[in-house]
C-alpha cells in the first residue's frame, strides 16, 4: 500500500491519528501483545484456556483501583507511597464494621471515608506543612501500617458472613464465569479517564504538575488540586482494600503489602513519565494488565516464583527505555 | 474616574518591604508605563493588581468600589489580564489548553466537563486573528515546540480572548527579536484604540515613551513620579529618572554612614 492510499482512506488515517495521539498506551499495549504471544507459544494449553484469564481477572481490579488515581498524583508532580497502607486501613475499617454487625454498605462507606481522610492528611502534609511527598507519604505508609498492627495485634478478621449476600455478589460475584469486579474496574478506569481527559480537574492536575507557578498565576488553586489528587488515591486504595477483603473473605493486617512497587510499575510501564504534567489513564490500565499477567504467566510457563522479580525488573527497565525522551505528543 | 485605583499598597516578604505605600490610578483608556530600577517593585505591584499576591495592607478600588476580596479569579473576572514576565505557560500542554488555562470552556453537560473541540476551534480562530499561524503547529500542538516570540503570542492571545479591560504586560519584549517586539507594540496600540487600558512594565525608556500616555516611576517600593507624556520629552523623563536614581544612591550612602 502506498502513502496516498492511506491518506485517501479516512478510516485508516483516522486510526493512524488515534495511534499517534496515544503513543504511550499503544506502546504498553504492544508490549502486552508481545507478552501474551510469548505465553501462548510457550504454553498454548494454559493460555488458550479461559481459566487462566479468570484467575488474573480476580486480582487485576485491585491493581487498577490504585493505579488509576496514582496516574493523577504522579501527573500532578507528586508521589504517594502510602496507598498500600491506606488499602489496609480501608480493609480494616470495612472488616471492623462488618464484624460489628453493621451493613456492609455502611462498611464500604466508612472505608471510603477513611481513604478520603488519609488522602486529606497526605495532601495537607505536602501542601500546607511543606514536606516532600516522597518522604511524608513514606512516613504515612509506616504510620498507618503500624496503627493497623497495633490495633489488630496481628489478628485477621473474618468477613465470611458477607459472602453470598447481594452486596458481595454485586461487587465480587461471577457473571457467566467472569469475575464481576472486572466490570467495576473498567467502570472505575472509565470514570478516571473522564475526569483526567475531559474534566477541568484533570486539566488542572496536568497544569499544576507541568508548572505550579504558571498555574497559580492563572488562578488555579494548586494546593487544593494536589490535595484532591491525594484524596483520589485514598478513595482508590480503600476501595481496593474492600474488594480484596471480600475476595479473600478475610481481612489480614498485611492487606496491601506487596502492592507498592507493582502498582507504581504498572503506571510507568503504561507510559506516564515521572516528571509530572502529562500521563495516561489508558496506559495505566494496560500497564496494570501487563503487571497482572507477568506473574501469572511466568509461573504458568513453569519458571519458579523466584524468577518473577527478575522479569519485573527487566520489563520495567525495558519499557522505560522505550518511553524515554518521549514527551511530545498530542491529545 | 479611574477604572482601577490602588491606595497606599504595602507588601512585605518576611522583613523585606517590596512595596512601602504605593498609590496608582489606571484610567480608561490609557497606556500606563511602570518604570523603575530592578527591585523597585514593578513586578510585585503587577502581581498585586493581577491577584497573585495579596497586599500586606492598602486598598484596591475597581470602578470606584472598594474590593474586599482580591485574588486571581476576582481580578480575571473583572477583566484584568496579565502577560507575565515568565509568560505563565505550561509547556507540555497544548496551545489551546494554555489559552484557556484556569477558565476552560464548559461542555454542554457542564459539571466541570470541558468542551475540548470548541476550545481547539476558538484557539485556532484566535491564532489566525492575531497572526500566530505556522505550518509547524496548530492549537493542539504542545507549547514546548514554539519559539520565544510564538510563546509570547500564546500568552497575549490568552489575554486577548477574554476581552481584557486592563491588560498588564510585564516586560513583554524581553528575549524577543526586533520584529517580534514591533508586533507587541503594534498590539499595544490596538489595545488602546479599542478603548482598553494597558499597564506596561518596561526597561527600555525609549520604547515605553513611544507606547505610553503616562509614566509612573517606582523607586524602592514607592511611587516617586507620576507624569503625563504631554508634559515632558523623553530626555526630560530620562533626566528625572536619573535624578531619582542618584538621590536614592545618596540615601544609601547616608544610611551606611
Amino acid at each position: 500500500m502506498n502513502k496516498p492510499a492511506i491518506k485517501n482512506n479516512s478510516a485508516i488515517s483516522f486510526l493512524v491519528g488515534v495511534i499517534k495521539a496515544n503513543m504511550m498506551p499503544v506502546r504498553a499495549a504492544v508490549f502486552f501483545i508481545i507478552l501474551m504471544t510469548v505465553y501462548i507459544i510457550a504454553k498454548p494449553d494454559v493460555f488458550l484456556d479461559f481459566r487462566i484469564y479468570t484467575a488474573v481477572f480476580v486480582s487485576l481490579p485491585t491493581i487498577v483501583f490504585m493505579a488509576i488515581p496514582l496516574v493523577f498524583i504522579i501527573t500532578s508532580g507528586e508521589i504517594d507511597l502510602s496507598f498500600p497502607s491506606i488499602m489496609g486501613m480501608g480493609a480494616w475499617v470495612f472488616a471492623l464494621s462488618v464484624a460489628a454487625g453493621l451493613s456492609p454498605v455502611i462498611g464500604l462507606i466508612a472505608a471510603l471515608l477513611t481513604g478520603v481522610a488519609c488522602g486529606i492528611a497526605n495532601g495537607l502534609l505536602v501542601t500546607k506543612v511543606g514536606i516532600s511527598a516522597l518522604i511524608s507519604t513514606l512516613g504515612m505508609n509506616f504510620l498507618l501500617r503500624g496503627i493497623i498492627h497495633v490495633g489488630t495485634q496481628g489478628y485477621g478478621i473474618s468477613v465470611v458472613q458477607v459472602t453470598g449476600t447481594p452486596f458481595s455478589n454485586v461487587l465480587v460475584g461471577r457473571l457467566g464465569g467472569l469475575p464481576i469486579q472486572v466490570i467495576w474496574a473498567l467502570l472505575f478506569a472509565f470514570i478516571g479517564w473522564l475526569l483526567y481527559s475531559r474534566h477541568r480537574f484533570g486539566v488542572h492536575i496536568r497544569c499544576v504538575g507541568d508548572n505550579p507557578d504558571s498555574s497559580r498565576e492563572m488562578g488555579i488553586r494548586v494546593d487544593q488540586i494536589k490535595t484532591l489528587a491525594f484524596v483520589c488515591v485514598g478513595i482508590g486504595a480503600s476501595l481496593a482494600g474492600v474488594f480484596s477483603t471480600l475476595i479473600l473473605k478475610t481481612f489480614y493486617p498485611t492487606t496491601g503489602e506487596g502492592y507498592l512497587l507493582l502498582v507504581l510499575a504498572s503506571i510507568f510501564i503504561g507510559g506516564t513519565p515521572t516528571g509530572g504534567g502529562i500521563g495516561t489513564i489508558l496506559g495505566g490500565f494496560i500497564g496494570a494488565m501487563d503487571i497482572a499477567f507477568i506473574e501469572t504467566g511466568i509461573i504458568a510457563i513453569g519458571f519458579t516464583g523466584f524468577w518473577t522479580q527478575v522479569f519485573y525488573g527487566a520489563i520495567i527497565i525495558l519499557s522505560l527505555i522505550t518511553h524515554r525522551g518521549y514527551r511530545r505528543f498530542k491529545y | 474616574m479611574a477604572l482601577l485605583e490602588l491606595k497606599n499598597i504595602k507588601k512585605l516578604f518576611g522583613k523585606v518591604h517590596a512595596l512601602s505605600g504605593v498609590n496608582l490610578e489606571v484610567k480608561q483608556p490609557e497606556v500606563l508605563a511602570l518604570l523603575g530600577d530592578n527591585g523597585a517593585g514593578k513586578s510585585t505591584l503587577a502581581k498585586i493588581i493581577s491577584g497573585v499576591y495579596a497586599p500586606s495592607s492598602g486598598e484596591i478600588y475597581f470602578d470606584g468600589k472598594l474590593m474586599t476580596k482580591w485574588d486571581v479569579s476576582t481580578a480575571r473576572s473583572k477583566g484584568i489580564e496579565t502577560v507575565y514576565q515568565d509568560r505563565a505557560l505550561t509547556e507540555q500542554q497544548s496551545i489551546a489548553s494554555n489559552i484557556f488555562m484556569g477558565r476552560e470552556l464548559s461542555g454542554s453537560m457542564a459539571m466541570g466537563f470541558i468542551n475540548l473541540k470548541k476550545q481547539y476551534e476558538e484557539a485556532d480562530n484566535l491564532m489566525k486573528e492575531i497572526g500566530l499561524t505556522s505550518k509547524a503547529f496548530n492549537a493542539k500542538s504542545q507549547v514546548l515546540t514554539l519559539s520565544g516570540g510564538e510563546l509570547q503570542g500564546v500568552a497575549i492571545a490568552r489575554a486577548l480572548y477574554f476581552k481584557a479591560r486592563i491588560l498588564i504586560l510585564d516586560e513583554p519584549t524581553t528575549s524577543l527579536s526586533l520584529s517580534e517586539s514591533e508586533k507587541v507594540y503594534n498590539f499595544i496600540d490596538n489595545v488602546k484604540k479599542e478603548g482598553l487600558s494597558c499597564i506596561l512594565i518596561c526597561h527600555n525608556i525609549y520604547q515605553a515613551y513611544d507606547a505610553a500616555d503616562r509614566f509612573v516611576v517606582l523607586e524602592r517600593g514607592r511611587d516617586v513620579l507620576n507624569v503625563e507624556k504631554k508634559d515632558l520629552s523623553v530626555q526630560e523623563l530620562i533626566d528625572s529618572m536619573r535624578k531619582i536614581a542618584r538621590s536614592a544612591r545618596i540615601g544609601d550612602d547616608s544610611a551606611s554612614i
